[in-house]
């Protein structure tokens, strides 16, 4: 059960991850009217602990994967606790490479957030045998996750884009409205999240509706609302996807969008589980 | 031997004067031999910008130098009265010649706190001075360490970070929305000299063209010319503002010249790409209702000098911590100047050569077994007489070189050859030898 333990220590480091980024965010803001993307103290401690709560989960997993046999995600809980571990390397990469710091004060409270959920699911290791059957499965999860992961950085720059363009409006020149990114940016990331997102949820369908067709002799069948929610989502970011590369959609337009569709992919989690 | 400054900037000298005493590049070498070519003047170096003319001078006695270099000033200047011109000169001394260096190339003494070309301008007068062999050790270590101390003050705080000026504020905000400016084009209205400004802000962040709609077109002609532009009839702005990411509005005009509606039928022709309109004229010549229409963000007058009035007041608030620093570092100077010193110096030298002699003869006496009084006073006679013949000669040198133009570069090398930093540390008191070790 060493697993539970650190993923116990996983929570514990991931609150403290959050707490801090947040106190970073609506830090001294009289003091930082100019304030830059350069560290400060807060934030070190933040990506610090953050460090140490990803190695806790990534051993989490790694045990999960040694004691069960197989690729961590059969069922709910191991999916959204493999979702909290994808958000958080993905924030790595974006700390490491783009040096924008900003973006751990929304990371990290969605990672937390997730594990919170995650650690209220029952977490047995349940036992499953290597066939080709859950191979399939296996890629389905995977696949569908890394999309969802995709839309949940979709919806997290939506939100950043409209913070920044309330700021913008109304002529708040402040500490947040220093440190978030030019509204391009945020705008040209929410397009590649999506563009991304959406060949991974596709394909996360196929090999849905391939490990059906396996286990249960037809691609649609078992839970019908499920499937039908899935290619609501998949219609709606095709549509999303439509309405940028086409119409011209953009901007606020599309950050409300992105937010539409992630809650929509949250709902489906949650019916999910 | 101390370091002085005479000089004059924008707060004590108009410009008429400012721009008499400024000193162009072919004249420099000149003017810096002329500086040092008297008894009194040991290091010389002038600072020359539109907005300050300071001496910097090494010199053998404060008051005399102080009074050589400015009567240099004076004399080189016939033309302006005596009076006039002493009444803009300040001069400093020593400690306060050190501040003001280090504040200056901060830029916690320039006209907008934090600017960043003064450090620049130091940096080449540093390097005018070298190239005519006018500074020597002081002035050099005094100058690196300005540079390194405006570094400091640059990394350290934020006192160069928020723009302070109208058409720079303006910049920023259109990085806030566009990020890159260099595939975004300007439409200027009217082409007044506030526009004319902004919009070389604009062409240099490295936006790709500007279009210019003037009611006189002769006028947009030849701002097209200077900035490359692509000159338009007056009329015709409502159709560029399609073409436009960033209006520039600054006319004579007493009515709005562009209201919702013209601005809602490009948004819709644009794909909704935002266009970032900057409103500069007095009264106003966009209809501020059109904030309000998504991707469209209007900044007028007052909205810009609020932003750079607040950036301001930050910038003061960070010049604060900047004098800290400068503090703290004027203290690590005085205490390398000091160490030229020949006393000290000589006492130290002493000090050393002392101590290895004894600890030699510990050593042997040691092996040497039981030694009776005589042979013990042998010993002590010939490692002192040793020590004292070797000394002599480079102790009197010292003493004589001193005030001569080598003076200091013989104590630092006295310094250097021998090892002294420790003991001269010590000998200013243990919570400065402390305090020196632990920097």
């Amino acid at each position: 059960m060493s697993n539970v333990l650190f993923f116990k220590a996983t929570l514990f480091f991931y609150f403290l991850g959050t707490a801090f980024f947040l106190v970073n965010l609506c830090r001294d803001h009289r003091r930082d009217q100019a304030a830059s993307t350069r560290l400060s103290l807060t934030q070190k401690i933040a990506v610090f602990v953050t460090i140490a709560g990803f190695i806790c989960h990534t051993i989490a997993l790694g045990i999960r994967l040694k004691e069960g046999g197989y690729i961590p995600l059969s069922n709910p809980h191991e999916a959204i606790s493999f979702f909290s571990w994808v958000i958080v390397l993905f924030f790595f990469w974006v700390e490491f490479k783009y040096h924008l710091y900003i973006l751990g004060s929304f990371i990290l409270p969605l990672a937390f957030l997730s594990l919170i959920s995650a650690s209220a699911l029952p977490s047995d290791i349940p036992q499953i045998n290597p066939t080709l059957i859950n191979t399939w499965l296996g890629i389905h999860t995977i696949l569908s996750i890394l999309g969802i992961v995709a839309f949940t950085l979709a919806f997290v720059v939506g939100i950043m884009y409209l913070l920044q363009d309330k700021f913008l409006k109304s002529k708040q020149l402040n500490t947040l409205y220093a440190r978030l990114p030019a509204l391009d940016l945020l705008d040209q990331w929410n397009k590649k999240a999506i563009l991304f997102g959406f060949p991974l949820l596709t394909l996360g369908i196929i090999s849905g509706a391939l490990w059906a067709q396996y286990a249960k002799g037809s691609f649609w069948g078992g839970n019908n609302s499920k499937q039908a929610l899935a290619l609501g989502i998949w219609f709606f970011y095709l549509l999303v996807l439509h309405g940028r590369i086409n119409i011209g959609w953009r901007a606020k337009k599309a950050a409300h969008l992105a937010i539409i569709g992630f809650i929509g992919v949250i709902f489906i989690f949650i019916t999910l589980a | 031997m101390n370091i002085v400054i005479v000089g004059l900037n924008h707060r004590t000298a108009s410009v008429e004067i400012r721009e008499r005493l400024s000193v162009p590049e072919n004249k420099m070498g000149e003017t810096l031999h002329q500086l040092t070519s008297g008894p009194m003047i040991e290091e010389g170096l002038i600072l020359s910008t539109c907005n300050r003319v300071e001496i910097f001078a090494v010199v053998k006695e404060t008051e005399k130098g102080l009074d050589a270099v400015k009567q240099f000033v004076i004399e080189s200047h016939p033309e302006i009265l005596p009076e006039t011109l002493e009444s803009a000169l300040y001069l400093y001394a020593s400690v306060d010649a050190l501040r003001h260096l280090y504040r200056v190339a901060s830029s916690l003494d320039s006209m907008i706190i934090g600017e960043p070309q003064i450090l620049g301008q130091i940096k080449d007068a540093f390097e005018y001075a070298i190239l005519h062999k006018t500074t020597g050790l002081i002035l050099t270590k005094a100058f690196k360490k300005a540079i390194s101390v405006a570094k400091r003050v640059r990394t350290e705080t934020r006192i160069s970070e928020s723009a302070v000026s109208i058409s720079y504020a303006a910049v920023e905000l259109a990085k806030k929305i566009f990020g890159r400016l260099d595939s975004k084009s300007v439409l200027l209205i009217g082409a007044g000299e506030m526009s004319e400004l902004a919009a070389q802000h604009f062409i240099s962040s490295g936006v790709e063209s500007i279009t210019i709609a003037n009611r006189s077109y002769d006028r947009a002609l030849e701002l097209a010319k200077t900035f490359n532009g692509v000159p338009v009839q007056f009329e015709d702005y409502p159709a560029e503002l399609v073409k436009a990411d960033i209006v520039l509005c600054s006319t004579g005009a007493s009515h709005y010249l562009i209201g919702s509606e013209e601005v809602t039928k490009a948004i819709g022709l644009r794909q909704n790409r935002p266009i970032f309109f900057i409103d500069i004229s007095v009264p106003r010549n966009i209809d501020p209702k059109i904030n309000e229409l998504d991707n469209i963000f209007l900044y007028d007058i007052d909205d810009l000098q609020m932003a750079v009035s607040s950036n301001l007041r930050s910038r003061e608030r960070e010049a604060l911590k900047a004098e800290e620093i400068i503090t703290e570092e004027i203290d690590r100077f005085t205490r390398w100047f000091k160490s030229l010193e020949a006393v000290p110096m000589i006492i130290a030298l002493r000090d050393r050569a002392e101590s290895i002699r004894q600890t030699e003869l510990d050593k042997v006496s040691g092996k040497m077994g039981n030694l009776n009084t005589t042979q013990k006073e042998v010993l002590e006679h010939l490692t002192a007489s040793i020590v004292n013949k070797l000394l002599h000669k480079p102790l009197t040198v010292l003493k004589e070189e001193v005030n001569s133009r080598n003076g200091n570069m013989m104590l630092e090398a006295t310094r250097k050859l021998f090892d002294l930093e420790g003991l001269l540390a010590r000998s200013e008191g243990p919570k400065k030898a402390e305090e020196k070790k632990a920097s």
